[in-house]
Protein backbone atom coordinates (compact mmCIF):
# COMPACT_ATOMS: atom_id res chain seq x y z
CA UNK A 1 0.00 0.00 0.00
CA UNK A 2 0.77 3.66 -0.79
CA UNK A 3 2.07 6.03 2.42
CA UNK A 4 -0.90 6.83 4.56
CA UNK A 5 -2.74 9.93 3.98
CA UNK A 6 -1.94 11.83 7.40
CA UNK A 7 1.00 10.07 9.76
CA UNK A 8 1.24 12.30 13.18
CA UNK A 9 4.94 11.45 14.54
CA UNK A 10 5.54 12.16 17.88
CA UNK A 11 3.11 15.04 17.53
CA UNK A 12 2.92 17.13 20.99
CA UNK A 13 0.77 20.19 21.94
CA UNK A 14 -0.20 22.48 24.32
CA UNK A 15 -2.33 25.38 25.25
CA UNK A 16 -0.23 27.93 26.91
CA UNK A 17 1.14 26.29 29.89
CA UNK A 18 -0.93 23.00 29.59
CA UNK A 19 0.09 20.22 28.05
CA UNK A 20 -2.75 18.51 26.29
CA UNK A 21 -1.40 15.83 23.76
CA UNK A 22 2.34 14.62 25.12
CA UNK A 23 3.28 12.22 22.26
CA UNK A 24 1.13 11.29 19.60
CA UNK A 25 1.71 9.16 16.76
CA UNK A 26 -0.84 7.09 14.80
CA UNK A 27 -1.42 6.73 10.72
CA UNK A 28 -4.45 7.47 8.78
CA UNK A 29 -4.14 4.41 5.91
CA UNK A 30 -5.63 6.15 2.54
CA UNK A 31 -9.41 4.68 1.73
CA UNK A 32 -9.90 3.45 5.68
CA UNK A 33 -11.90 4.60 8.28
CA UNK A 34 -10.27 5.50 11.66
CA UNK A 35 -11.74 6.22 14.82
CA UNK A 36 -9.60 7.58 17.32
CA UNK A 37 -11.00 7.66 20.65
CA UNK A 38 -10.36 9.24 24.21
CA UNK A 39 -12.45 10.58 27.26
CA UNK A 40 -13.86 14.02 27.09
CA UNK A 41 -11.25 16.82 27.21
CA UNK A 42 -8.44 14.16 26.58
CA UNK A 43 -7.75 16.55 22.94
CA UNK A 44 -9.59 15.14 20.49
CA UNK A 45 -10.62 18.01 19.29
CA UNK A 46 -7.49 19.85 19.44
CA UNK A 47 -5.94 16.86 17.48
CA UNK A 48 -8.66 17.61 14.65
CA UNK A 49 -7.56 20.96 14.68
CA UNK A 50 -3.67 20.49 14.48
CA UNK A 51 -4.91 18.12 11.15
CA UNK A 52 -6.40 20.84 9.47
CA UNK A 53 -3.91 22.95 10.65
CA UNK A 54 -5.89 25.39 12.82
CA UNK A 55 -3.46 24.91 15.51
CA UNK A 56 0.61 24.14 15.06
CA UNK A 57 2.45 21.28 16.85
CA UNK A 58 4.92 22.20 19.59
CA UNK A 59 6.86 19.49 18.64
CA UNK A 60 7.37 16.25 16.31
CA UNK A 61 5.10 16.56 12.57
CA UNK A 62 1.74 16.24 11.29
CA UNK A 63 1.91 15.24 7.29
CA UNK A 64 -1.30 15.31 4.94
CA UNK A 65 -0.93 13.73 2.27
CA UNK A 66 3.56 13.81 2.58
CA UNK A 67 3.01 17.49 3.50
CA UNK A 68 3.92 18.87 6.81
CA UNK A 69 0.75 20.69 7.28
CA UNK A 70 3.11 23.36 9.94
CA UNK A 71 5.27 24.82 7.36
CA UNK A 72 2.28 25.24 4.77
CA UNK A 73 1.88 28.91 3.96
CA UNK A 74 -1.93 30.48 4.36
CA UNK A 75 -2.64 30.11 0.61
CA UNK A 76 -1.47 26.62 0.53
CA UNK A 77 -3.41 25.78 3.71
CA UNK A 78 -6.19 26.75 2.11
CA UNK A 79 -5.65 24.50 -0.87
CA UNK A 80 -4.99 21.72 1.22
CA UNK A 81 -8.14 22.30 3.38
CA UNK A 82 -10.20 23.02 0.21
CA UNK A 83 -9.25 19.13 0.53
CA UNK A 84 -10.62 18.06 3.84
CA UNK A 85 -14.05 18.35 5.50
CA UNK A 86 -14.80 18.59 8.57
CA UNK A 87 -17.80 17.78 10.55
CA UNK A 88 -18.08 20.64 13.97
CA UNK A 89 -19.35 18.74 17.28
CA UNK A 90 -22.55 20.84 16.74
CA UNK A 91 -22.92 21.21 12.78
CA UNK A 92 -21.50 24.68 12.80
CA UNK A 93 -24.33 25.03 9.80
CA UNK A 94 -24.58 29.17 9.12
CA UNK A 95 -27.80 30.21 11.20
CA UNK A 96 -28.51 32.72 8.38
CA UNK A 97 -28.89 30.90 5.42
CA UNK A 98 -31.37 27.94 4.19
CA UNK A 99 -30.32 24.34 4.29
CA UNK A 100 -30.03 24.48 0.67
CA UNK A 101 -27.41 27.85 0.79
CA UNK A 102 -25.36 25.95 3.41
CA UNK A 103 -24.53 23.20 1.77
CA UNK A 104 -24.35 25.26 -1.77
CA UNK A 105 -21.55 27.87 0.53
CA UNK A 106 -18.28 25.64 -0.41
CA UNK A 107 -19.33 24.99 -4.05
CA UNK A 108 -19.88 28.82 -4.52
CA UNK A 109 -16.74 29.99 -2.60
CA UNK A 110 -14.53 27.80 -4.48
CA UNK A 111 -15.92 27.27 -7.80
CA UNK A 112 -17.29 29.33 -10.19
CA UNK A 113 -19.56 26.67 -11.55
CA UNK A 114 -22.77 27.96 -12.97
CA UNK A 115 -25.81 28.20 -10.81
CA UNK A 116 -28.28 25.39 -12.24
CA UNK A 117 -24.54 22.91 -12.35
CA UNK A 118 -24.73 23.76 -7.84
CA UNK A 119 -28.43 23.53 -7.94
CA UNK A 120 -28.19 20.06 -9.26
CA UNK A 121 -25.02 19.26 -6.91
CA UNK A 122 -26.56 21.08 -3.50
CA UNK A 123 -29.88 18.48 -3.89
CA UNK A 124 -26.82 15.48 -5.19
CA UNK A 125 -25.63 16.12 -2.21
CA UNK A 126 -28.49 16.37 0.38
CA UNK A 127 -30.27 13.22 -0.84
CA UNK A 128 -27.11 11.42 -0.02
CA UNK A 129 -28.04 12.47 3.43
CA UNK A 130 -31.81 11.62 2.85
CA UNK A 131 -32.54 15.16 3.43
CA UNK A 132 -33.11 16.65 -0.01
CA UNK A 133 -36.90 17.67 1.16
CA UNK A 134 -35.21 19.94 3.53
CA UNK A 135 -33.81 22.02 0.96
CA UNK A 136 -35.61 25.31 2.03
CA UNK A 137 -35.83 25.46 5.65
CA UNK A 138 -33.09 27.02 7.86
CA UNK A 139 -30.58 25.54 10.22
CA UNK A 140 -33.11 26.37 13.59
CA UNK A 141 -35.48 24.61 12.07
CA UNK A 142 -33.84 21.28 12.00
CA UNK A 143 -33.61 18.71 15.01
CA UNK A 144 -30.25 17.60 15.96
CA UNK A 145 -29.98 14.42 13.63
CA UNK A 146 -30.95 16.73 11.18
CA UNK A 147 -28.38 19.44 11.68
CA UNK A 148 -25.34 17.13 11.96
CA UNK A 149 -26.65 15.42 8.42
CA UNK A 150 -26.78 18.65 6.65
CA UNK A 151 -23.49 19.49 7.96
CA UNK A 152 -22.56 16.11 6.76
CA UNK A 153 -24.02 16.85 3.47
CA UNK A 154 -22.08 20.53 3.39
CA UNK A 155 -18.78 18.71 4.74
CA UNK A 156 -18.56 16.82 1.64
CA UNK A 157 -19.75 19.24 -1.25
CA UNK A 158 -16.47 19.41 -2.58
CA UNK A 159 -15.53 15.86 -2.65
CA UNK A 160 -12.75 16.00 -0.08
CA UNK A 161 -9.54 13.25 0.32
CA UNK A 162 -10.01 13.21 4.23
CA UNK A 163 -13.11 13.21 6.20
CA UNK A 164 -12.64 14.46 9.55
CA UNK A 165 -15.67 13.78 12.38
CA UNK A 166 -15.70 15.54 15.51
CA UNK A 167 -18.15 13.53 17.98
CA UNK A 168 -20.69 12.64 15.34
CA UNK A 169 -22.79 10.36 17.46
CA UNK A 170 -22.87 12.35 20.47
CA UNK A 171 -26.77 13.68 21.55
CA UNK A 172 -28.41 11.43 19.28
CA UNK A 173 -31.24 8.86 19.57
CA UNK A 174 -29.80 5.19 19.01
CA UNK A 175 -31.65 5.54 15.04
CA UNK A 176 -30.01 9.25 14.30
CA UNK A 177 -26.61 7.32 15.72
CA UNK A 178 -26.80 4.43 13.33
CA UNK A 179 -28.14 6.39 10.40
CA UNK A 180 -24.62 8.96 10.54
CA UNK A 181 -22.45 5.48 11.18
CA UNK A 182 -23.73 3.89 8.07
CA UNK A 183 -23.33 7.72 6.36
CA UNK A 184 -19.59 7.55 7.38
CA UNK A 185 -18.90 4.79 6.20
CA UNK A 186 -20.79 5.27 2.56
CA UNK A 187 -19.52 8.38 2.10
CA UNK A 188 -16.38 7.66 2.91
CA UNK A 189 -16.29 4.63 0.18
CA UNK A 190 -18.18 6.25 -2.37
CA UNK A 191 -16.10 9.26 -2.61
CA UNK A 192 -12.30 7.30 -1.93
CA UNK A 193 -11.92 9.30 0.59
CA UNK A 194 -10.29 8.79 4.04
CA UNK A 195 -12.37 9.80 7.70
CA UNK A 196 -11.20 10.04 10.75
CA UNK A 197 -14.06 10.14 13.52
CA UNK A 198 -13.32 11.27 17.05
CA UNK A 199 -15.70 10.15 19.39
CA UNK A 200 -16.53 8.20 22.51
CA UNK A 201 -19.10 6.00 21.59
CA UNK A 202 -17.16 2.36 21.49
CA UNK A 203 -20.08 0.29 20.12
CA UNK A 204 -21.39 2.28 17.38
CA UNK A 205 -17.61 2.45 16.23
CA UNK A 206 -16.21 -1.00 16.25
CA UNK A 207 -19.30 -1.57 13.75
CA UNK A 208 -18.13 0.77 10.91
CA UNK A 209 -14.23 1.59 11.70
CA UNK A 210 -11.02 -0.08 10.15
CA UNK A 211 -8.81 0.62 12.60
CA UNK A 212 -8.69 1.95 16.43
CA UNK A 213 -6.44 4.45 18.35
CA UNK A 214 -7.12 5.18 22.31
CA UNK A 215 -5.96 8.42 23.68
CA UNK A 216 -5.54 9.00 27.46
CA UNK A 217 -3.29 11.53 29.30
CA UNK A 218 -1.69 12.81 25.86
CA UNK A 219 -0.32 9.27 24.54
CA UNK A 220 -1.83 6.29 22.39
CA UNK A 221 -2.76 3.96 24.84
CA UNK A 222 -3.78 1.09 22.94
CA UNK A 223 -4.64 0.68 19.14
CA UNK A 224 -6.28 -2.42 16.79
CA UNK A 225 -8.96 -3.10 14.59
CA UNK A 226 -12.04 -3.94 16.06
CA UNK A 227 -11.91 -7.29 15.98
CA UNK A 228 -8.46 -7.20 18.29
CA UNK A 229 -10.16 -4.82 20.43
CA UNK A 230 -13.12 -6.58 21.01
CA UNK A 231 -10.78 -9.36 22.89
CA UNK A 232 -7.93 -7.28 24.73
CA UNK A 233 -7.14 -7.75 27.85
CA UNK A 234 -5.98 -4.00 27.78
CA UNK A 235 -7.03 -2.88 31.17
CA UNK A 236 -7.92 0.82 29.13
CA UNK A 237 -9.58 -0.23 26.87
CA UNK A 238 -11.67 -2.63 29.36
CA UNK A 239 -12.66 0.55 31.32
CA UNK A 240 -13.53 2.37 27.97
CA UNK A 241 -15.61 -0.92 26.41
CA UNK A 242 -17.16 -1.19 29.61
CA UNK A 243 -17.95 2.13 30.83
CA UNK A 244 -16.43 1.22 34.39
CA UNK A 245 -16.35 4.96 36.45
CA UNK A 246 -12.82 4.21 37.56
CA UNK A 247 -9.81 2.60 36.71
CA UNK A 248 -6.84 3.79 34.30
CA UNK A 249 -8.41 6.76 33.48
CA UNK A 250 -8.89 8.82 37.05
CA UNK A 251 -12.43 10.47 38.07
CA UNK A 252 -10.46 13.52 39.09
CA UNK A 253 -9.21 15.79 37.22
CA UNK A 254 -5.72 17.17 38.15
CA UNK A 255 -5.86 18.63 41.31
CA UNK A 256 -4.16 20.00 44.97
CA UNK A 257 -4.00 17.18 47.60
CA UNK A 258 -8.16 17.39 48.84
CA UNK A 259 -7.47 16.94 52.97
CA UNK A 260 -4.66 20.39 52.54
CA UNK A 261 -7.74 22.00 50.42
CA UNK A 262 -10.11 21.78 52.70
CA UNK A 263 -7.94 22.19 55.93
CA UNK A 264 -7.93 26.08 54.30
CA UNK A 265 -4.13 25.17 52.22
CA UNK A 266 -3.99 26.87 48.87
CA UNK A 267 -6.84 26.00 46.56
CA UNK B 1 2.41 47.88 45.57
CA UNK B 2 -0.14 45.45 44.88
CA UNK B 3 -2.07 48.69 43.25
CA UNK B 4 1.10 49.71 41.16
CA UNK B 5 1.73 46.02 39.50
CA UNK B 6 -2.24 46.44 38.95
CA UNK B 7 -2.57 49.84 37.14
CA UNK B 8 0.89 47.90 35.19
CA UNK B 9 -0.86 44.82 33.93
CA UNK B 10 -3.80 47.23 33.01
CA UNK B 11 -1.91 49.48 31.04
CA UNK B 12 0.07 46.20 29.93
CA UNK B 13 -3.25 45.15 28.57
CA UNK B 14 -4.72 48.34 26.81
CA UNK B 15 -1.28 48.43 24.67
CA UNK B 16 -1.76 44.67 23.75
CA UNK B 17 -5.61 45.20 22.96
CA UNK B 18 -4.69 48.40 20.71
CA UNK B 19 -1.61 46.38 18.86
CA UNK B 20 -4.50 43.70 18.54
CA UNK B 21 -6.98 46.15 17.41
CA UNK B 22 -4.20 47.37 14.63
CA UNK B 23 -3.16 44.49 12.96
CA UNK B 24 -6.86 43.39 12.94
CA UNK B 25 -7.89 46.81 11.25
CA UNK B 26 -4.75 46.16 8.50
CA UNK B 27 -6.02 42.45 8.01
CA UNK B 28 -10.01 43.94 7.15
CA UNK B 29 -7.74 46.29 4.78
CA UNK B 30 -5.68 43.03 3.30
CA UNK B 31 -8.96 41.33 2.78
CA UNK B 32 -11.33 43.69 1.87
CA UNK B 33 -10.84 42.98 -2.01
CA UNK B 34 -13.50 40.54 -1.54
CA UNK B 35 -16.31 42.88 -0.16
CA UNK B 36 -16.07 45.32 -3.11
CA UNK B 37 -16.00 42.34 -6.20
CA UNK B 38 -18.93 40.71 -4.18
CA UNK B 39 -20.70 43.78 -3.73
CA UNK B 40 -23.67 41.80 -2.76
CA UNK B 41 -22.28 40.77 0.66
CA UNK B 42 -21.34 44.57 1.29
CA UNK B 43 -24.79 45.97 0.19
CA UNK B 44 -26.56 43.27 2.50
CA UNK B 45 -24.78 44.55 5.58
CA UNK B 46 -25.51 48.24 4.28
CA UNK B 47 -28.80 47.37 4.86
CA UNK B 48 -28.80 46.02 8.37
CA UNK B 49 -26.69 48.60 9.51
CA UNK B 50 -28.10 51.43 7.69
CA UNK B 51 -31.56 50.62 6.20
CA UNK B 52 -32.55 49.13 9.56
CA UNK B 53 -31.06 52.27 11.51
CA UNK B 54 -33.15 54.36 9.38
CA UNK B 55 -35.94 54.91 11.92
CA UNK B 56 -34.10 55.77 14.79
CA UNK B 57 -32.19 58.13 13.33
CA UNK B 58 -34.88 60.04 11.75
CA UNK B 59 -37.05 59.87 14.66
CA UNK B 60 -34.37 60.78 16.97
CA UNK B 61 -32.97 63.88 14.26
CA UNK B 62 -36.66 65.27 14.57
CA UNK B 63 -36.74 65.48 18.12
CA UNK B 64 -33.38 66.49 18.66
CA UNK B 65 -34.45 69.69 16.04
CA UNK B 66 -37.42 70.21 17.96
CA UNK B 67 -35.92 71.02 21.22
CA UNK B 68 -32.63 72.74 19.38
CA UNK B 69 -35.80 75.00 18.10
CA UNK B 70 -37.33 75.58 21.13
CA UNK B 71 -34.02 76.05 23.38
CA UNK B 72 -32.56 78.39 20.22
CA UNK B 73 -35.37 80.62 20.22
CA UNK B 74 -35.30 81.13 24.19
CA UNK B 75 -32.23 81.94 23.91
CA UNK B 76 -31.57 84.42 20.69
CA UNK B 77 -35.11 86.12 21.63
CA UNK B 78 -32.98 87.61 24.54
CA UNK B 79 -30.70 89.19 21.85
CA UNK B 80 -33.59 89.83 19.35
CA UNK B 81 -31.66 87.94 16.98
CA UNK B 82 -34.46 85.18 16.58
CA UNK B 83 -34.05 85.43 13.29
CA UNK B 84 -30.88 83.80 13.11
CA UNK B 85 -32.13 80.53 14.48
CA UNK B 86 -32.00 78.75 11.18
CA UNK B 87 -28.10 79.52 11.37
CA UNK B 88 -27.84 78.43 15.09
CA UNK B 89 -29.79 74.86 14.23
CA UNK B 90 -27.99 74.17 11.68
CA UNK B 91 -24.21 74.89 12.87
CA UNK B 92 -25.11 72.61 15.89
CA UNK B 93 -26.70 69.90 13.81
CA UNK B 94 -23.95 70.27 10.86
CA UNK B 95 -20.93 70.64 13.39
CA UNK B 96 -21.23 68.65 16.00
CA UNK B 97 -24.96 66.89 17.09
CA UNK B 98 -25.76 65.44 13.96
CA UNK B 99 -22.13 63.25 13.31
CA UNK B 100 -21.84 62.94 17.21
CA UNK B 101 -25.47 61.92 18.28
CA UNK B 102 -25.82 59.85 15.23
CA UNK B 103 -22.92 58.28 16.04
CA UNK B 104 -23.67 57.16 19.51
CA UNK B 105 -27.03 55.72 18.24
CA UNK B 106 -25.63 53.72 15.57
CA UNK B 107 -23.18 52.14 17.88
CA UNK B 108 -26.04 51.22 20.23
CA UNK B 109 -28.33 50.38 17.21
CA UNK B 110 -26.01 48.60 14.70
CA UNK B 111 -22.53 48.12 16.28
CA UNK B 112 -24.14 45.83 18.96
CA UNK B 113 -25.94 44.29 16.57
CA UNK B 114 -22.80 42.95 14.72
CA UNK B 115 -20.85 42.10 18.22
CA UNK B 116 -23.71 40.43 18.64
CA UNK B 117 -23.96 38.64 15.80
CA UNK B 118 -19.93 37.59 14.80
CA UNK B 119 -19.65 36.44 18.43
CA UNK B 120 -22.76 34.08 18.55
CA UNK B 121 -21.08 32.82 14.95
CA UNK B 122 -17.85 32.28 16.79
CA UNK B 123 -19.72 30.94 19.72
CA UNK B 124 -21.53 28.32 17.14
CA UNK B 125 -18.01 27.73 15.61
CA UNK B 126 -19.03 28.62 12.65
CA UNK B 127 -16.11 31.13 11.94
CA UNK B 128 -13.62 27.59 12.63
CA UNK B 129 -15.92 25.60 10.60
CA UNK B 130 -15.32 29.07 7.44
CA UNK B 131 -11.75 28.79 8.26
CA UNK B 132 -11.85 24.95 8.16
CA UNK B 133 -13.28 25.42 4.30
CA UNK B 134 -10.51 27.51 3.14
CA UNK B 135 -12.88 30.62 3.41
CA UNK B 136 -11.31 33.53 5.37
CA UNK B 137 -13.74 34.71 7.95
CA UNK B 138 -12.43 37.94 8.08
CA UNK B 139 -13.03 38.39 4.20
CA UNK B 140 -16.55 36.68 4.16
CA UNK B 141 -18.47 37.81 7.69
CA UNK B 142 -15.46 40.92 9.21
CA UNK B 143 -15.13 43.22 6.64
CA UNK B 144 -18.65 43.12 4.77
CA UNK B 145 -19.74 43.95 7.99
CA UNK B 146 -17.01 46.62 8.81
CA UNK B 147 -17.63 48.65 5.27
CA UNK B 148 -21.53 48.41 5.68
CA UNK B 149 -20.77 50.51 8.64
CA UNK B 150 -18.07 52.53 7.26
CA UNK B 151 -20.82 53.61 4.35
CA UNK B 152 -23.62 53.77 6.56
CA UNK B 153 -22.51 56.22 9.21
CA UNK B 154 -22.13 59.33 7.06
CA UNK B 155 -25.53 58.81 4.85
CA UNK B 156 -27.16 58.76 8.25
CA UNK B 157 -25.41 61.67 9.75
CA UNK B 158 -26.49 63.36 7.17
CA UNK B 159 -30.25 62.06 7.42
CA UNK B 160 -29.87 62.99 11.17
CA UNK B 161 -28.51 67.02 10.87
CA UNK B 162 -31.51 66.99 8.16
CA UNK B 163 -34.50 65.94 10.05
CA UNK B 164 -33.05 68.08 12.97
CA UNK B 165 -33.19 71.06 10.81
CA UNK B 166 -36.66 70.45 9.38
CA UNK B 167 -37.34 69.87 13.07
CA UNK B 168 -36.18 73.60 14.04
CA UNK B 169 -37.89 75.01 10.67
CA UNK B 170 -40.96 73.31 12.54
CA UNK B 171 -41.09 75.05 15.87
CA UNK B 172 -39.71 77.92 13.91
CA UNK B 173 -41.07 78.75 11.31
CA UNK B 174 -44.59 77.11 11.54
CA UNK B 175 -45.52 76.86 15.59
CA UNK B 176 -43.38 80.29 16.68
CA UNK B 177 -43.56 82.55 13.52
CA UNK B 178 -40.65 83.47 12.45
CA UNK B 179 -40.02 84.49 8.92
CA UNK B 180 -39.38 81.75 6.75
CA UNK B 181 -37.80 83.37 4.17
CA UNK B 182 -35.24 84.89 7.42
CA UNK B 183 -34.80 81.61 8.82
CA UNK B 184 -33.56 80.18 5.26
CA UNK B 185 -31.70 82.90 3.99
CA UNK B 186 -29.94 83.65 7.17
CA UNK B 187 -28.73 79.92 7.17
CA UNK B 188 -27.87 79.86 3.76
CA UNK B 189 -25.64 83.25 4.14
CA UNK B 190 -23.68 81.11 7.88
CA UNK B 191 -23.02 77.91 6.57
CA UNK B 192 -20.05 77.34 4.66
CA UNK B 193 -19.73 74.29 2.65
CA UNK B 194 -16.03 73.57 3.27
CA UNK B 195 -16.23 74.66 6.78
CA UNK B 196 -19.30 73.36 8.08
CA UNK B 197 -20.40 71.00 6.35
CA UNK B 198 -17.46 69.22 5.28
CA UNK B 199 -15.92 68.60 8.83
CA UNK B 200 -19.21 67.40 9.54
CA UNK B 201 -19.32 64.38 6.87
CA UNK B 202 -15.21 63.93 8.33
CA UNK B 203 -16.47 63.64 11.73
CA UNK B 204 -19.04 61.12 10.94
CA UNK B 205 -16.79 59.40 8.57
CA UNK B 206 -14.18 58.70 11.28
CA UNK B 207 -17.02 57.91 13.64
CA UNK B 208 -18.29 54.91 11.40
CA UNK B 209 -14.34 53.63 10.60
CA UNK B 210 -14.12 54.03 14.83
CA UNK B 211 -17.48 52.33 15.24
CA UNK B 212 -17.30 49.76 12.75
CA UNK B 213 -13.85 48.59 14.15
CA UNK B 214 -14.67 48.22 17.36
CA UNK B 215 -17.97 46.18 16.78
CA UNK B 216 -16.48 44.02 14.67
CA UNK B 217 -13.22 43.73 16.47
CA UNK B 218 -15.23 43.18 19.73
CA UNK B 219 -17.77 40.36 18.21
CA UNK B 220 -14.65 38.35 16.73
CA UNK B 221 -12.35 38.44 19.34
CA UNK B 222 -14.75 37.80 22.83
CA UNK B 223 -14.67 34.69 24.90
CA UNK B 224 -17.00 32.23 22.61
CA UNK B 225 -19.58 32.07 25.74
CA UNK B 226 -22.96 33.55 26.31
CA UNK B 227 -21.28 35.63 28.81
CA UNK B 228 -18.38 36.67 26.70
CA UNK B 229 -20.81 37.69 23.94
CA UNK B 230 -23.08 39.54 26.59
CA UNK B 231 -19.18 41.33 27.71
CA UNK B 232 -18.61 42.02 24.15
CA UNK B 233 -21.81 43.91 23.17
CA UNK B 234 -21.12 46.29 26.38
CA UNK B 235 -18.18 46.96 25.56
CA UNK B 236 -18.83 47.54 22.26
CA UNK B 237 -21.11 50.63 22.92
CA UNK B 238 -19.21 51.50 26.12
CA UNK B 239 -15.98 52.27 24.09
CA UNK B 240 -17.54 53.77 20.99
CA UNK B 241 -19.55 55.79 22.76
CA UNK B 242 -15.83 56.60 24.44
CA UNK B 243 -14.18 56.87 21.03
CA UNK B 244 -16.41 58.95 19.47
CA UNK B 245 -16.76 61.61 22.22
CA UNK B 246 -12.66 61.77 22.11
CA UNK B 247 -12.19 61.91 18.69
CA UNK B 248 -15.14 64.33 18.36
CA UNK B 249 -12.91 66.35 20.80
CA UNK B 250 -9.64 66.25 18.95
CA UNK B 251 -11.21 67.01 15.65
CA UNK B 252 -13.81 70.04 16.69
CA UNK B 253 -10.09 71.71 18.44
CA UNK B 254 -8.28 70.86 14.93
CA UNK B 255 -11.23 72.51 12.97
CA UNK B 256 -12.72 75.06 14.36
CA UNK B 257 -10.49 77.22 16.38
CA UNK B 258 -12.62 80.34 15.65
CA UNK B 259 -9.51 82.17 13.99
N1 LIG C 1 -8.66 27.39 22.93
C1 LIG C 1 -8.29 26.75 24.05
N2 LIG C 1 -7.51 27.36 24.97
C2 LIG C 1 -7.12 26.73 26.10
N3 LIG C 1 -7.47 25.47 26.41
C3 LIG C 1 -8.24 24.80 25.55
C4 LIG C 1 -8.70 25.40 24.33
N4 LIG C 1 -9.46 24.51 23.66
C5 LIG C 1 -9.47 23.40 24.45
N5 LIG C 1 -8.75 23.57 25.56
C6 LIG C 1 -8.51 22.57 26.61
O1 LIG C 1 -7.82 21.50 26.02
C7 LIG C 1 -8.32 20.27 26.45
C8 LIG C 1 -8.64 19.39 25.29
O2 LIG C 1 -9.72 19.97 24.58
P1 LIG C 1 -10.44 19.24 23.39
O3 LIG C 1 -9.45 18.92 22.34
O4 LIG C 1 -11.60 20.09 22.98
O5 LIG C 1 -10.96 17.91 24.10
P2 LIG C 1 -12.01 16.83 23.59
O6 LIG C 1 -12.45 17.22 22.21
O7 LIG C 1 -11.28 15.55 23.64
O8 LIG C 1 -13.14 16.84 24.56
C9 LIG C 1 -9.52 20.57 27.33
O9 LIG C 1 -9.16 20.32 28.66
C10 LIG C 1 -9.81 22.02 27.12
O10 LIG C 1 -10.14 22.60 28.36
MG1 LIG D 1 -14.22 17.90 21.53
Amino acid sequence: MSDPLVRLENVRFAYGERTILRDISLSIPRGKVVAIMGGSGCGKTTLLRLIGGQEKAVGGQVRVDGQDVATLGRDALYAMRRRMGMLFQFGALFTDMTVFDNVAFPLREHTELPAELINDLVLMKLHAVGLRGAARLMPGELSGGMARRVALARTIALDPMLLMYDEPFTGLDPISLGVIGQLIRRLNDALGASSVIVTHDIQESLQIVDYIYFISEGRVVAEGTPDEIRHTTDPFVHQFVHAEVDGPVPFHYPSDDYAAALTGGKA
Amino acid sequence: MGGLRKLGSVAIEVVWQLGFIARFFWLILVYSGQSFTRLNLTIRELYFSGVLSLLIILVSGLFVGLVLGLQGYEILQRYGSSDSMGTMVALSLLRELGPVVAGLLFASRAGSAVTAEIGLMKVTEQLKAMDMMAVSPIARVVAPRFWGGVISMPLLAAMFSTMGIFGGWLIGVVFIGIDDGAFWSQMQAAVDFRYDVLNGVIKSCAFGVAVSLIAVFQGYDCVPTAEGVSRAITRTVVSSALAILALDFVMTSFMFRGL
